[in-house]
């Protein structure tokens, strides 16, 4: 009987301490110093900011704790961490919809140092009143479709081309996008190509590379015409526009259209890595991707840029589409400590040399801060290509205007649709129809 | 004896006790609450009435997931009880390495949903891939492949639960039936199948709430892919909660909705195979 008792006794203490122990790992933020908690947006950097924080707290011994939600999932994440006691001092929304979901828990910026620094300051977050600072553009990046120039050279040296252009450089409309791409086609067995275009990634949660960043070109024309920065009712004008380039995508890819949703990113990437396609359309953070695929190919003098042409009038001094959804919001529910604390981190990683370096080394982030020299950019071909293009006044760079669209429903309904047109069960005008339509329900739903 | 278990009562249960209130009761009873309220982060909601209810009503999608989630049900529970139930009966003849079989028929159990998802994706895709297609095609691509996913995984499972159950009538009642004359068949129906009965209710009951519940699987294999069709409920209620801004309380008030579904169901299939139960 005893020794029932005994083992008894010792079973609910064991089980006790397990209940403490769950309970009582949170409580060790109120030690007076500040602390740290990064929600990191990045999956693909997420090891470069550890080492970061590392680094940051051997220096000056305050804590930093980054968290990375993996690809897709950082809205639900950002909820249920935003819900405990150590909830995340710096986080990240991606424009002006996001803001809306988050205002109750961004701070204002305007008064701290990292916001003087701020070369951009137009495209930074500001309240319904065009009031404060309320989301901190942290990084811009550019997108267009990627070639290989190498492929590239290889057709254009080709005696029976059926362009008379002589590189890539010089494609400067759709039209001459078009001729090239279906001649390349058609010569893809002398070229060893699979097809000009990588996988059109039509997965679901994998097709954010159509439905939003190639669907940002029409909305930027759009808007453009109509003079505003966003729509209740978006008209989808440039709807063939949207059409021409994706059918090129699609019909002229390695992969039969019939398959497409079974492709990821991923795939679509090694694709193009290995040599097996000439272009894809990506922007400038998928250069550590491709260089990081086991048998890359493609080497950083062969790597270009091509702005997304659609057909649009006037569109040979279309640029690439250059701008951000990175933006960092500091949250107002913090304390004053961690507050602190984070905007000393942020200061650190931008503007003291250690910090800098490793933002454009291994981060490599193009950073909107004036604390960063002409010379102090990421040396990494694509980074560099963005710059160019930005730079360059005799073009015009496409905005990031995704940042309006409506809601994640709609992107997935419309990345949707575009699969179904891909597999040939909904026609172009069923998902004309639908984007318009969802637009506007899902725009009226964010007023409720 | 009586005594005791009231003395230390507290001591054993009261650790469970406190868990099941911490990790079960006080969420669902927070979810109850919430699906009333407009809010962004769970701690601090704003009540709104029933506006959620209206929407998770109006709302297409949920209709669907419904009538997606009922026929995948109606079809899983027939083919995965069937099976499992033959597969019983053949593994309690006595034949050969029947251990053997019931491990391996038992081990697709032990592996994770999202896991079996992706794998069975995988194969699926391999084989539609001869044919120009894929998961994503069609939704009864999709459908199809969750039931073959569902019972690979399952069945095995409930033919344990089936053993059991077979193994548990005794032999006299089967000689009896011999005796009088009964052939192989009406042994199957007039005896055996009234005597599993108790392993019955609890198969549907497991399968029936499994199938209505199900969200890695489906998640995993084919995301809902074509658009939303091949949805089920539990996938229906998450993208409502994260697809839109604001709509948090509506993917709230869906899985309220949901509970007292499956609720509802699962109690009225546990009363009525109840009643067909008959003692050993």
């Amino acid at each position: 009987m005893k020794t029932k008792k005994v083992i008894s006794v010792a079973l609910v203490a064991a089980m006790a301490m397990g209940l403490a122990a769950g309970c009582g790992g949170g409580g060790e933020s109120d030690s007076g110093e500040g602390q740290v908690y990064f929600m990191n947006f990045k999956p693909e950097v997420a090891e470069v900011w550890e080492q970061i924080a590392a680094e940051y707290t051997e220096e000056t011994g305050v804590e930093v704790k980054v968290q990375t939600a993996a690809a897709g999932t950082y809205e639900q994440q950002l909820k249920s961490e935003m819900a405990k006691k150590d909830a995340p001092t710096l986080f990240q929304i991606n424009g002006q919809i996001g803001y809306q979901t988050w205002k109750d828990y961004c701070a204002d910026w305007s008064d701290t140092d990292i916001y003087s620094h701020l070369v951009m300051k137009d495209i930074a977050i500001t309240d319904e009143n065009g009031e404060g600072v309320y989301g901190l553009p942290y990084v811009v990046e550019g997108y267009g479709i990627l070639y290989n120039d190498a492929i590239m050279q290889k057709y254009f040296a080709l005696p029976d081309k059926a362009v008379d252009i002589s590189s890539a450089e010089e494609i400067k409309n759709f039209d001459t996008l078009k001729a090239v791409v279906e001649d390349m086609t058609a010569k893809k067995d002398e070229l060893g190509i699979e097809g000009v275009f990588g996988s059109t990634s039509l997965k679901a949660g994998e097709d954010w590379r159509w439905q939003t960043q190639t669907m940002n070109v029409p909305v930027y024309y759009e808007y453009k015409d109509d003079g505003v920065q966003d729509k209740e009712n978006l008209e989808f004008t440039y709807s063939d526009n949207f059409k021409n380039i994706f059918d090129l995508f699609i019909n002229n890819s390695c992969t039969d259209p019939k398959l497409l949703g079974s492709k990821s990113v991923d795939d679509s990437m090694a694709e193009f890595a290995l040599g097996n396609v000439a272009m894809i359309q990506n922007g400038n953070w998928a250069w550590n991707q491709i260089k990081g695929v086991d048998g890359n190919t493609v080497t950083e003098e062969n790597i270009k840029f091509l702005p997304i042409y659609t057909g649009v009038e006037g569109e040979e001094n279309q640029g690439l589409c250059i701008g951000t959804e990175g933006f960092w919001c500091l949250s107002s529910q913090a304390s004053e400590a961690d507050q602190q604390a984070t905007l000393d981190f942020i200061d650190w990683v931008f503007t003291s040399d250690a910090g800098k370096e490793h933002v454009i080394k291994d981060l490599g982030f193009i950073a909107p801060f004036d604390s960063f020299g002409e010379t102090e950019a990421p040396d990494d071909p694509l980074a560099q290509l963005v710059m160019q293009s930005m730079n360059d006044t005799e073009i015009e760079s496409i905005g990031w205007v995704y940042t309006t669209f409506p809601s994640q429903t709609f992107k997935d309904n419309y990345g949707a649709a575009l699969l179904e047109y891909a597999q040939g069960t909904k026609t172009w005008d069923e998902v004309k129809e639908l984007v318009v339509e969802d637009w506007a329900s899902e725009k009226a739903a964010l007023q409720e | 004896m009586q005594k005791a278990i009231k003395k230390y009562f507290p001591v054993f249960a009261l650790p469970t006790l406190l868990a099941f209130f911490i990790s079960f009761l006080l969420p669902f009873l927070m979810g109850c609450y919430l699906s009333f309220c407009e809010f962004t982060t769970v701690t601090d909601a704003e009540f709104v009435g029933i506006e959620n209810y209206l929407k998770a009503f109006q709302d297409e999608n949920f209709l669907n997931a419904l009538i997606f989630t009922v026929k995948f049900t109606i079809v899983s529970v027939l083919s995965i009880n069937i099976l499992a139930f033959f597969l019983a009966l053949a593994l309690t003849k006595g034949i050969k390495g029947t251990n053997l079989f019931r491990t391996v028929f038992f081990m697709p159990n032990l592996i994770g949903g999202i896991v079996l998802g992706y794998i069975w994706q995988l194969i699926i895709n391999g084989v539609l891939y001869k044919f120009g297609a894929t998961l994503s095609l069609d939704a009864k691509y999709g459908f199809w492949g969750l039931i073959v996913l569902m019972n690979w995984q399952m069945i095995g499972y409930m033919m344990i639960i089936y053993v059991a159950g077979i193994q548990n009538i005794s032999s006299d009642i089967i000689e009896a039936a011999k005796i009088d004359g009964a052939n192989k068949v009406q042994t199957l129906f007039r005896v055996t199948i009234p005597l599993v009965m108790p392993s019955v209710t609890i198969c549907l009951f497991l399968v029936l709430t499994n199938s209505f519940k199900l969200f890695d699987q489906n998640l995993a294999l084919t995301a809902g892919a074509p658009g939303r069709s091949s949805s089920m409920l539990a996938l229906d209620i998450f993208d409502t909660f994260y697809g839109r801004n604001g709509w948090e309380g509506v993917g709230q008030a869906k899985a309220v909705v949901f509970f007292v579904i499956v609720a509802v169901v699962a109690l009225t299939q546990l009363y009525f195979t109840r009643r067909k139960e008959v003692e050993n």
